[in-house]
C-alpha cells in the first residue's frame, strides 16, 4: 500500500537560518507517528509546511495523491489540523466556531449537523458550547482546536502539541481519542513528552536543528539506551563491597554502581541480565529485598540523540 | 463561493458581535448629521438636495472606514487564527473577497441608516431621487475603494493602530492627489501626463462628478478598478506575510 503522506527532501530557511534542513518522511494509514525534538528544532515549521501554510524552499510534500503546491485546496481538504497553541477567534462560542469551520468545509444540512456533534461529544465540550471562546480554560481552548481539527473526519491528522495545557486526565482522553482514531487514520503529533511516544505513537522521528536524527518505533527507540535492561537490586546485607565485586565478575554484567542502599547494575548492551544476576544471588544466598529491570528513560535517550548526534552515529553503526 | 459566504457571515457577526459595531454607528450617524446640518448648512441652503451630506462622506470616511478595516487581517495575524484560515480549503483570494464584502455590507447598511436625511429632503421639497440614489450607490462604490485599501494594509502588520494610521494617510493621499499641495510637488519636474495622472487619481473629483449628477461610466471604473488593485495587492500582502 502506497503511504498517504509523502515527504520529500523538505527543506526551509529564512534568511541564513535552516529551520528544516533536507526532511523526509513518509507515513502510512494507521500509523500514528510522534514528532520528537527540542524546542526550535522546526517541528512546528515541517508541519507548517505539510498542511501548506508555509511554502518549502525545496522539496515536495504529497498528501493522499495531491502535490501542496499544485493543488493546495484538495490537500487542505483532506487534513485536519491543529496548529500550535489551538488558535480560534476568541469572539465566537464553540458552537459558532464549528459551525464556521463545518461551513468552510463545505458541509451543509444533516450531514454538517452530525459532524459537529460528533466532535463536540468526542471532545466533551456541550458545557462549554456557548460561553466566548475567550473565556475558556487553556484545556478547553485545546479541545476546542481538536474538535475543529477532527470535524470533518479527515484522512490525515496533523496537530501540533495537541495535549500541552491538559491535565492528566485530560491526556489521557485525547491519547484515547487519537488511539481510537489511528485505525483509519494517518497522524501526526509533535510533543516533547516523551512519554506519548509509547503511549499513542507506533513511530517516532526526532528531529534537532532541522535534520531528522532518528525514525523507528518507540521500542526501536528504547533499544538505543545505554541503559537498557539495567537491574535494580537491594541487598539485607551490611557491607555491599563482596557482593559489588562478585556481581562484577557476571559476563554479562557491563558495571556496577552503588547508589544508597542499592546496587545499579547495566548491561551488556541487548542482553537481559536480570536471570544472570537472580541466578547469582541464589547461589551466594544472599537476602534480596528488591530486584528488578529499572525502566529505560527515555528522556536520557532523547538528550543523547539531540545533544549529541555523532555520538548516536556510533551507537547505532 | 459558499466558501466566501461563510466567511463574511464569520465577519459580520464579529462585527455585530461586539458594542464597537454599535458604537461605529451611532458615531458615523451624528457625525453624519453634524456635517449634513451644522457645516454644510442644509437648510440655510434653500435647496432641496443632499449635497452637504455627500460632500462630507469622503472626510467621514477617510478616518471611518479605516476603522472598520484595521482588524480585518491585523487581527488574524495577531491571534495567529491566519494559521487556522489558510489552511483550510479556501484560497487567499476567497478570503480576501470574504471579509471584503462583510466590511462592504456593513458600511451599506451604514449608509442606509441616513434615510432620515432622504426622507427630510422629501418632505421639505421636490429633490432629484435619481442624483440621491446614484449618489447613494457613488459613496458605496467609495467605500470599497476606501476598504480594499484598508484592509490591504491591515494584512502588513499585527498592530491595529499601525494598520488603521496607515490606511488613514494612503486614504488622505488618495483624497488629496488631486489639490494644489499634492501636485505642486510634481509640477516643477515631472512631464504634465504624469501630474494630469496623479491628478486624475483623486477620490474628490470622481466622487463629486457623481453626486453633481454626471453619471459617467468612466468614475464607476475608476473606484471599481481601484478597488481590485488594493484587493490584489491585499492578497499579495496576504501571502507574503502571513507566516511573519
Amino acid at each position: 500500500m502506497s503511504a498517504i503522506v509523502e515527504v520529500n527532501n523538505l527543506s526551509k530557511s529564512f534568511g541564513a537560518f535552516v529551520a528544516v534542513d533536507q526532511l523526509s518522511l513518509s507515513l502510512q494509514r494507521g500509523e500514528v507517528l510522534g514528532f520528537l525534538g527540542p524546542n526550535g528544532a522546526g517541528k512546528s515549521t515541517a508541519m507548517k509546511m505539510i498542511t501548506g501554510f508555509l511554502p518549502p524552499t525545496s522539496g515536495q510534500v504529497n498528501v493522499c495523491g495531491h502535490d501542496i503546491e499544485k493543488s493546495p485546496i484538495q490537500v487542505k481538504s483532506v487534513i485536519g489540523y491543529l496548529p500550535e497553541g489551538a488558535p480560534a477567534y476568541g469572539d465566537m462560542t464553540p458552537q459558532s466556531f464549528l459551525n464556521f469551520v463545518a461551513e468552510v468545509r463545505g458541509l451543509t444540512g444533516k450531514e454538517k449537523q452530525q459532524r459537529i456533534e460528533a466532535a463536540i461529544e468526542k471532545t466533551h465540550l456541550n458545557s462549554v458550547l456557548h460561553k466566548s471562546i475567550d473565556t475558556l480554560s487553556k484545556g478547553f481552548k485545546r479541545r476546542v482546536g481538536l474538535a475543529q481539527a477532527i470535524l470533518h473526519d479527515p484522512e490525515v491528522l496533523i496537530l501540533d502539541e495537541p495535549t500541552d495545557g491538559l491535565d492528566p486526565n485530560q491526556k489521557h482522553e485525547v491519547r484515547e481519542l487519537l488511539k481510537a482514531m489511528a485505525k483509519d487514520k494517518a497522524i501526526i503529533i509533535s510533543t516533547h513528552i516523551l512519554e506519548e511516544v509509547g503511549a499513542v505513537c507506533t513511530r517516532a522521528i526526532i528531529i534537532a536543528q532541522g535534520k531528522k536524527l532518528f525514525d523507528g518505533t518507540a521500542q526501536e527507540l528504547e533499544e538505543l539506551s545505554p541503559d537498557r535492561n539495567s537491574v535494580s537490586l537491594s541487598l539485607c546485607l551490611d557491607d555491599l563491597k563482596p557482593a559489588i565485586s562478585a556481581l562484577k565478575l557476571v559476563k554479562s554484567v557491563r558495571s556496577v554502581e552503588q547508589r544508597g542502599e542499592s546496587l545499579s547494575i547495566q548491561a551488556n548492551s541487548g542482553t537481559s541480565i536480570i536471570n544472570d544476576v537472580a541466578l547469582l544471588c541464589q547461589e551466594k544466598q544472599w537476602p534480596v529485598k528488591v530486584l528488578k529491570v529499572e525502566p529505560v528513560q527515555l528522556e536520557r535517550v532523547f538528550r543523547q540523540i539531540t545533544t549529541n548526534p555523532e555520538k548516536l552515529r556510533e551507537v547505532r553503526t | 463561493m459558499s466558501h466566501i459566504l461563510a466567511i463574511t457571515k464569520r465577519e459580520l457577526n464579529s462585527y455585530f458581535g461586539t458594542p464597537v459595531a454599535y458604537v461605529f454607528l451611532v458615531v458615523f450617524l451624528v457625525l453624519c448629521g453634524v456635517f449634513t446640518f451644522y457645516i454644510g448648512g442644509l437648510y440655510e441652503r434653500g435647496q432641496a438636495d443632499l449635497r452637504p451630506f455627500f460632500d462630507s462622506l469622503p472626510w467621514l470616511f477617510l478616518f471611518l472606514i479605516p476603522a472598520l478595516a484595521m482588524r480585518l487581517w491585523s487581527e488574524e495575524r495577531k491571534s495567529g487564527t491566519i494559521e487556522l484560515l489558510m489552511t483550510l480549503p479556501v484560497s487567499v483570494q476567497a478570503a480576501v473577497l470574504g471579509k471584503f464584502t462583510a466590511a462592504l455590507l456593513f458600511t451599506a447598511t451604514a449608509l442606509a441608516l441616513t434615510f432620515p436625511l432622504w426622507i427630510t429632503v422629501n418632505y421639505l421639497g421636490e429633490p432629484d431621487n435619481t442624483v440621491i440614489l446614484g449618489s447613494y450607490i457613488g459613496s458605496l462604490l467609495m467605500a470599497g475603494a476606501y476598504l480594499a485599501i484598508g484592509s490591504s494594509l491591515s494584512a502588513l502588520t499585527k498592530n491595529q493602530v499601525i494598520a488603521f494610521i496607515l490606511a488613514v494617510v494612503v486614504c488622505f493621499l488618495f483624497i488629496f492627489s488631486g489639490f494644489p499641495m499634492v501636485l505642486d510637488l510634481f509640477q516643477g519636474w515631472a512631464p504634465q501626463f504624469i501630474v494630469n495622472a496623479i491628478a486624475s487619481l483623486s477620490f474628490l473629483t470622481h466622487f463629486q462628478n457623481i453626486t453633481k449628477g454626471v453619471m459617467d461610466l468612466r468614475d464607476i471604473i475608476y473606484f471599481i478598478s481601484i478597488t481590485a488593485f488594493w484587493l490584489y495587492l491585499n492578497v499579495v500582502i496576504v501571502e507574503m506575510k502571513k507566516a511573519d
